[in-house]
């Protein structure tokens, strides 16, 4: 066991994954002898030799079209897409090819890939470094969708991702890559050496896809949560006093929907929240969900805070990211509704 | 200063349209067997001219000419002329099976045939073909079953892909056919990176890469360029040019006043242009490039010169956009009739072995899909359940995608 920052974790997990595996590859933009530009792949160069973890040209279309033909192959591609805000480019072969490749050639040809792609916002990266797109894949069929809130569970569920047979999109908060972050961004940056899920452990164990987990137990009111946003609602709970359960979703899809329901049949509230963009977000799709399982139970509406429907601008960061006090106000004004 | 004109965008013509006379006169034609043909390791600044010539072995009197001539017997090339008069055989009656409703839609390669049954021929065991929707000739050149494919485009019981793809979009992994995409140029970047798997895994396999001069506009043509010159990986960058995508002319695609080939040379790849309607020229250059793939000398890109014959589609009618007789006119003429002439030039085939192959063929094309009407067409007969539809999204079916199947009833 040791103290890991989730940049250290997902190194590890990459490490551990290419050990055990020599058709584990890694490639993307400067992941190669530089190590990558938030140093998740420092190293691996160095330790498995140019073949298997290398540089690529700047092309996300390139990058996803390789891999997609490494994993037709037999290997098992983790990809990295340098910022989720770049991923544009490579939407086609994400959604046209690597989601549908197992389904289109009955079995015959599959898409065993990772798609590493640090995201979200907090950190004045503005409009192309801070953008949340998780919606743009839990739309897509045949995609599994992971965005990890800590070390322990970044190192663990990217084992599974890697080890998962089908196209798993991989989603990094970046605001979180060194410490936890729960939207003060006014107080002094808190480092993972201090908090529990900093503890990671050393080798190979999996975190498995598509279980959520109970951050916080509470009676009054259920959070669903994913990635930066589970340590904003912790924030939002100690300081509004409000008794939430929070829940980690770690996976969007597949989604959770047991544990979601058990929660909210038990508190009869639900507070969503992200950074993304409101309309058409991934938590119109909790909202719905968590209305179709538990309509009898719910004696509120489900609220959600969320980054507003605009681009994530550069100089009112702090108004655009959904912090403590927005989701604060939430929790109240859900148990007074 | 004098003020400037006006300016005026340019836009590409063909230089005729439907009721025109055929023009392919802006098209320069080097004879047979005057192209050179450059050792394996020749690096691509040596071998620039290749790009703007066309490499041709048969003469117009049907002999086999010049440094190309791939020398095969007459038994490999009666093999290339049956596989080609099969798959053109093959695409006349699934059109009619769409035409009697059977099936939604249908693609031929009319004229293309020498191009995907030839260059199958150079690949071995294990190759992998990142194929279009239009290189049915790669899996009839290796007999692969025809019925096979007939109950893929009529999304039958016994279709391999359980009804799920459109019919057409084969995939025959164990025949080193890659899964056929709808969206263009996706598969040309995965030849890539199948190549570089290859090669980092080892292996001695090569892939092959195809892509119509329509769809090297897309970016994904740019990627794999860059990827393949970047890593050198064991590939054959296939484009094969047949004039029109859909009705747009090859100008529209960037091909007014330069060659696809010629694309290769802003990446350092060697490149060749050939003669799509020349089987031994399609053997020879298909063999030179695979070879070199195979020894490390890495990617090569091949410009197939022909014609699209046919419709686009079985939805596309060509005469609103182009010449009925424009076919006739083309100049390097039907890959079919010059094999045949070679080999009665040789003494090693007469009309009437044709006639014969004809006949046999039609029957074996109409036993195969007597065969497989029996598992049913699209609209009639067994076919694949609607429980089906949710088998294959993931390796495991998902909650969701359970509790849907259930919603259905199925």
């Amino acid at each position: 066991m040791a103290r890991r920052t989730m940049v250290e974790a997902i190194r590890d997990a990459l490490d551990v994954a290419m050990e055990r595996d020599a058709r584990v590859v890694v490639f993307g933009e400067d992941v190669g002898y530089f190590g990558g530009v938030f140093r998740c792949t420092d190293g691996l160069q160095r330790k498995y030799g140019t073949s298997r973890c290398f540089d690529t040209p700047i092309s996300e279309s390139g990058i996803i079209g390789v891999a997609v033909g490494m994993g037709a192959y037999g290997l098992r591609p983790v990809a990295e897409i340098q910022f989720a805000d770049y991923m544009y480019p490579a939407y086609d072969q994400i959604v046209s090819e690597a989601a549908r490749l197992r389904y289109r050639s009955a079995g015959e040809f599959t898409a065993p890939l990772v798609v590493r792609m640090p995201c979200g916002g907090g950190i004045f990266g503005g409009q192309t470094h801070s953008q949340s797109p998780e919606a743009l894949f839990t739309h897509v069929c045949g995609l599994k969708t992971v965005i990890p809130s800590n070390p322990h569970d970044a190192k663990g569920l990217l084992i599974a991702a890697i080890e998962d047979d089908d196209p798993v999109i991989f989603l990094e908060p970046k605001r979180i890559y060194n410490g936890p972050f729960n939207g003060h961004h006014d107080q002094p940056v808190v480092p993972w050496s201090r908090h529990p899920l900093g503890e990671v452990p050393d080798g190979h164990y999996t975190v498995p896809l598509g279980e959520a987990v109970i951050r916080r137990e509470g009676d009054a009111v259920t959070v669903l949560a994913y990635g930066t946003m589970v340590h904003v609602a912790e924030a939002a709970a100690e300081e509004s006093g409000v008794d939430a359960e929070i829940l980690d979703l770690r996976t969007l899809v597949p989604l959770d929907v047991e544990t979601i329901g058990r929660s909210v049949r038990k508190t009869g509230r639900c507070v969503i929240l992200h950074e993304a963009t409101r309309t058409s977000g991934f938590g119109a799709e909790l909202s719905a969900q968590v209305q179709e399982r538990c309509f009898h139970h719910l004696e509120a509406p489900i609220l959600r805070v969320t980054g507003w429907d605009t681009p994530y601008p550069h100089a009112q960061e702090w108004d655009y990211f959904p912090g403590p006090a927005r989701v604060g106000r939430a929790l109240r004004a859900v148990l007074e509704s | 200063m004098t003020k400037p004109t006006p300016l005026s965008l340019h836009v590409p013509e063909p230089p005729v349209r439907p009721g025109d006379k055929p023009d392919f006169s802006r098209m320069t034609i080097p004879q047979a067997g005057r192209t050179r043909r450059p050792p394996l390791d020749t690096p691509a600044h040596d071998i620039h001219d290749l790009a703007y010539s066309v490499i041709r072995v048969l003469n117009r009197q049907g002999e086999a000419v010049g440094p190309w001539d791939p020398g095969l017997d007459a038994q490999a090339l009666l093999h290339g002329l049956r596989a080609m008069m099969r798959t053109r055989a093959y695409d006349a009656r699934m059109l009619m099976a769409q035409r009697q409703g059977k099936t939604s839609f249908y693609m031929q390669c009319s004229g293309e045939e020498a191009i995907a049954c030839g260059f199958q021929m150079a690949l071995g065991r294990g190759d992998m073909n990142f194929p279009t929707y239009r290189q049915q000739g790669l899996l009839i050149a290796q007999d692969w079953p025809l019925t096979d494919m007939m109950c893929q485009v009529l999304s039958n019981a016994q279709d391999r892909l359980r009804g799920r793809q459109l019919p057409v979009l084969y995939s025959a992994r164990e025949a080193g056919f890659f899964s056929i995409s709808g969206n263009l140029a996706t598969q040309y970047i995965q030849a890539v990176g199948w190549a570089m798997a290859s090669a980092i895994s080892g292996d001695t396999r090569v892939a092959a890469a195809w892509i119509g001069e329509g769809s090297t506009a897309e970016s994904d043509f740019h990627a794999a360029l860059v990827f393949a010159s970047v890593y050198r990986p064991p590939v054959i960058l296939n484009v094969v040019n047949n004039q029109w995508a859909i009705s747009a002319y090859q100008g529209i695609a960037g091909g007014e006043n330069v060659t696809f080939a010629a694309r290769a040379h802003g990446y350092g790849i060697p490149s060749l242009r050939a003669d799509g309607n020349d089987y031994l020229a399609v053997r020879a250059v298909a063999a030179w490039a695979v070879e070199r793939a195979r020894r490390n000398l890495g990617p090569t890109l091949i410009e197939w010169v022909t014609y699209r014959a046919g419709p686009h589609s079985s939805s596309d009618d060509p005469s609103r956009y182009r010449p009925k007789e424009e076919s006739d006119a083309w100049p390097l003429g039907d890959p079919v009739m010059r094999l045949k002439n070679h080999l009665i030039v040789l003494g090693a085939w007469s009309e009437e072995r044709h006639r014969q192959l004809t006949a046999e063929i039609e029957e074996e094309v109409l036993t195969a899909m007597r065969e497989a009407e029996r598992h049913g067409t699209l609209h009639e007969g067994p076919k694949p359940g609607p429980a089906e539809m949710f088998e294959g999204v993931y390796k495991e079916m998902p909650r969701h995608l359970r509790e849907q199947r259930t919603e259905l009833g199925v």
